[in-house]
């Protein structure tokens, strides 16, 4: 496996300084050399690109990238690549990469932030949200030959149906993740009212966004991931509240450190992600429970006010790049939309019923996140907010006026006091 | 001197464009909907969350008051050193202020998790393992941590000014310890414990980087409230303006009550 | 009572040291996990490849100069027209100029956020470094300014007129007359700019835009993810740094104040 990895990316930063040199040299010599360094199904394709990609090569460009954390290969393991500087090396154009946490984040940043950014990765409800108030712009696939490798069930997906502002980037489903010397169940027995058990109190890490959170009481309470009714949400905003007095965190990212090192023994996360952990502790297991869960998809789109909309484009065709895809789920875990990386990958990686479920598992067990109303999102995110700042012996609400009032009873005596005290000093 | 009136210039443009205007966006968003349209809905919606109004005010209370408690005695030791080691020991005392205070809240991470340092420890001397971190103690912990230095300055710099003589003019005059105490030194240091107290005070009232990280999301401050407003997970600006109002309401509350125990209005920072 | 104040003494400086012990400690640990197995500077090496975190080291450098020189000079100026006010409008600036230092931070930031977006989208600009320094401006000036007033109750307010008696320009007088009656003011302004502008993490957070990350801001985005001891590493080497300019600038106090004491002078 590691011989492997090794090789794939030893033979990717070659072709790549090849044909940086090649490029340097002459742009007319191009087909010869680069055919010796491996791969045949590379060849033709990246002689075609190299124009492709030096199109801007001394404009200076640089380009702003928004993902999520941990959710691109950057090198860190020994010889795999390092996406960002390989794509800077090829194209001259600088990334500025920064990430967020969660797509209510990555909303809230771009909707009030004033950032102004040409790629950002949201997944597939948010996606239809920002079509729907026109903060993503259409890519021109023109410009993105290798969508030719997006597989054909993720092309004209429910959330984009025409495919005019996505290119997938990869996909998943949500399990729970837990430590196997403190939870000693068979897996057929864990299903998410785990998350609820008092037994594990404290040892429970909680999804710190709205929608996945929801999703799992929505599923408990047997009510569609999707719904809009009013009462189903206030009842699954309940189930959360219930559940906040066994919850140790509610985490993102910092689930992969707490994990690892045993901090917590349950977490609901991307299965993705959780392959990921999985490698560092071995005591680890992850399993996506039988009662159903959620299929998401993460596409890369371009927002409206995109400064270098044709670089931000190339960004994407880059990623799509067979090499870079491949380097990517590589490293992040998650399932990949993309052929031909979905070809390099292991036969055990390629029939791994959690990374990629058949047909028939997909159509039973999951379902996607579809956008929902105004009205709903308001009401989730309300309840949300409730839920999170909810205490078990909540507050009287009269506290903060009569405190307020108070104050400025308190104010206004001194007020006085210092009135007659001044009146005396006068005379 | 009225031509040096002029000087001021640049500056007042500077203060109306970037510090006045601002404020009254503040008000301007939190008296708004979406639409434009005044509304009174915003700010009622804030009262909504009055027990993290609350929690917050409660945890900053607690907070301010250990670290006047340990802020004072050290004060006062360091003021009646000599005089080349109080500028050392000052030093000492302020250096890990210097540090970022990410890194030093992420230090208690460290040592307060459930793998933690401490945790381990118990484990290895055959005790149980004890819930520290996410707790509101954690941040409580963590915002004597990071504000103590606040409190410990204020109140040297006003100690160091209340000479020797007159300690011992009260000794001399029949005062033991206690009296001493609470007839001289705490009135002679009364500007720096409320300016001390409003240093620790509003900081620790309004973060959301410590209860973020000791907290585990679970004991959201003021704090987190405005800030999942307006780059976090529910993104509306004009009730995070509300909330920000009433903040800054509160704070301008306890800040006026505060300086009237300090003799001259100076004494704001 | 000496000794249990020496223990006293001893007990909160533990408490303020061990946490960043800990960081340095942990910053030599092979493993990333809470038990130390062995001894490494793989963490400084890779800290040091780091472009993000080089970058907005440079970004974070740059701002703080920048901003407490702009900062400084803008207060000074603004300390001396305010000076010279007469009583109402000097309270009124007063009061809008300590806003800032009364405010929680997250008003602050929130508030100079509410503004840029207002005028980025009216005029096309995007969040950056330019947002950042104007944040960075507007938090840092109070402080000058609030540093600088106190020296002018230690002046006499009629130099400035007898300068200009004697011939002088009122620019020239401001700069032979009263410029070194306050240095002392603007220089700790400035000093004080400086450091709170290299640590603000809170105003940043919400005034930065997709590029010119500075260092708090990178730190926050290394904590939200998967920990790499790199931030442990580099906790220490900003301990170190803060440890070797503290003591610095502490010796050449020290040799001055014993200059003073030797020489006698009015110190």
């Amino acid at each position: 496996m590691r011989m492997k990895k090794f090789f794939e990316a030893a033979s990717a930063l070659l072709l790549c300084t090849a044909l940086l040199s090649s490029c340097a040299d002459s742009a007319a010599s191009e087909s010869g050399e680069t055919a010796e360094t491996g791969e045949a199904e590379a060849q033709t394709l990246t002689v075609q690109d190299m124009e492709y990609y030096t199109r801007f090569k001394d404009a200076g460009i640089s380009i702003n990238v928004y993902n999520w954390g941990e959710y691109i290969s950057t090198g860190a393991d020994e010889g795999t690549l390092d996406v960002n500087s390989e794509f800077t090396k090829l194209t001259g154009i600088k990334v500025n990469y920064t990430n967020f946490a969660t797509n209510e984040e990555l909303y809230a940043k771009l909707k009030g932030g004033g950032a102004s950014y040409d790629v950002i990765i949201p997944s597939d409800y948010m996606i239809s949200k920002m079509i729907k108030e026109k903060m993503i712009q259409p890519i021109d696939l023109n410009n993105i030959p290798n969508f030719s490798y997006i597989m054909d069930n993720f092309r004209n997906p429910a959330y984009d149906p025409e495919n005019l502002y996505s290119v997938p980037y990869t996909w998943g489903t949500v399990g729970i993740i837990y430590n196997t010397t403190q939870v000693d169940l068979p897996e057929e027995e864990i299903d998410w009212d785990i998350l609820w058990d008092e037994n594990y109190s404290d040892q429970i890490l909680m999804f710190d966004n709205p929608r996945d959170a929801f999703a799992i009481a929505e599923i408990m309470e047997g009510f569609s991931i999707n719904t809009e009714n009013s009462d189903e949400l206030i009842i699954a905003s309940e189930r959360l509240k219930e559940q906040k007095s066994v919850v140790q965190a509610y985490v993102m990212d910092e689930i992969f450190d707490k994990m690892a090192a045993g901090d917590a023994w349950l977490a609901p996360y991307y299965a993705g992600d959780a392959l990921t952990i999985l490698e560092e502790n071995e005591d680890l297991a992850f399993v996506i429970p039988k009662s159903g869960t959620n299929l998401f998809v993460d596409a890369m789109c371009i927002p409206v006010g995109a400064k270098q909309k044709e670089a931000a484009e190339m960004y994407i065709n880059f990623m799509c790049e067979p090499d870079i895809a491949f380097a990517n789920i590589d490293y992040i875990c998650y399932s990949t939309p993309h052929s031909a990386a979905f070809e390099m990958l292991d036969e055990e990686t390629q029939n791994d019923p959690v990374s990629y479920p058949d047909d028939e598992y997909i159509e039973k067990n999951t379902t996607v996140f579809v956008n929902l109303s105004d009205k709903a999102n308001e009401q989730m995110q309300t309840l949300w907010t409730e839920m999170k700042s909810a205490q078990p012996d909540s507050a009287n609400q009269w506290l903060v006026p009569v405190f307020l009032l108070l104050c400025i009873a308190a104010m206004i005596g001194i007020l006085i006091r210092r009135h007659i005290k001044n009146k005396k000093d006068i005379f | 001197m009225s031509k040096l009136r002029f000087f001021a210039a640049p500056y007042l443009v500077w203060m109306v464009v970037f510090i006045a205007v601002p404020l009254l966006m503040v008000v301007y968003f939190a008296f708004t909907t979406a639409d434009g349209e005044f509304t009174l809905q915003n700010v009622g919606d804030a009262g909504q969350y009055a027990n993290i109004f609350v929690r917050s005010i409660w945890l900053a209370i607690i907070a301010t008051v250990i670290c006047l408690i340990i802020a004072y005695p050290l004060a006062f030791m360091l003021s009646r050193m000599k005089k080349h080691h109080q500028g050392t020991m000052l030093m000492i005392v302020m250096l890990p202020m210097w540090m970022n205070f990410l890194l030093r809240t992420r230090a208690w991470m460290t040592i307060l998790g459930n793998t933690g340092i401490i945790n381990t420890m118990l484990e290895f001397i055959g005790l149980e393992p004890v819930k520290l971190i996410n707790t509101e103690g954690a941040v409580v912990l963590g915002m004597v941590y990071n504000y103590l230095p606040y409190m410990i300055l204020p109140l040297y710099s006003v100690m160091v000014k209340i000479d020797k003589s007159v300690l011992e003019a009260a000794s001399d005059l029949g005062c033991n310890y206690m009296n001493t105490l609470f007839r001289v030194i705490v009135p002679l240091s009364l500007p720096g414990i409320t300016s001390g107290i409003t240093m620790v005070f509003v900081p620790a009232i309004s973060t959301f980087i410590i209860s973020r990280m000791l907290g585990g999301g679970s004991n959201l401050l003021i704090g987190d409230l405005i800030e999942m407003q307006f780059l976090g997970n529910s993104y509306n600006p004009h009730l995070g303006a509300a909330i920000s109002l009433v903040l800054m309401v509160i704070i301008l509350l306890i800040m006026t009550i505060m300086n009237q125990f300090s003799p001259d209005d100076q004494v704001l920072i | 009572m000496k000794r249990l104040g020496k223990i006293y003494l001893a007990l909160v400086i533990l408490f303020l040291y061990v946490p960043i012990f800990v960081l340095i400690v942990f910053s030599f640990n092979e493993s990333k996990s809470t038990t130390f197995t062995g001894f490494t500077f793989e963490w400084y090496a890779k800290l040091f490849r780091n472009e993000l975190i080089i970058s907005s080291l440079i970004n974070t450098i740059l701002i703080a100069v920048a901003s407490s020189i702009i900062a400084t000079i803008l207060g000074t100026l603004a300390a001396v027209g305010i000076n010279s006010m007469r009583k109402v409008p000097k309270a009124i600036v007063m009061n809008v100029t300590n806003m800032p230092v009364i405010n929680p931070e997250i008003v602050t930031g929130v508030s100079l956020m509410l503004l840029f977006v207002f005028f980025a989208a009216r005029m096309n600009f995007e969040f950056g470094f330019w947002t950042l320094l104007i944040a960075h401006i507007t938090f840092n000036v109070p402080y000058v300014i609030l540093n600088v007033m106190p020296k002018f109750r230690q002046m006499d307010p009629n130099l400035f007129e007898a300068a200009q008696d004697l011939g002088c320009s009122p620019f020239t007088a401001f700069r032979k007359v009263i410029l070194p009656e306050i240095m002392p003011g603007v220089l700790s302004g400035f000093m004080m700019s400086f450091t709170y502008s290299l640590d603000d993490f809170v105003i940043s957070y919400f005034t930065c835009g997709a590029t010119s990350q500075t260092l708090p801001i990178t730190i926050y985005s290394m904590t939200r993810k998967k920990v790499s001891p790199e931030i442990n590493a580099l906790s220490t080497i900003i301990f170190v740094v803060v440890v070797i300019v503290l003591i610095g600038k502490n010796t050449i106090e020290n040799r001055r104040y014993n200059k003073n004491a030797n020489g006698k002078a009015d110190y």
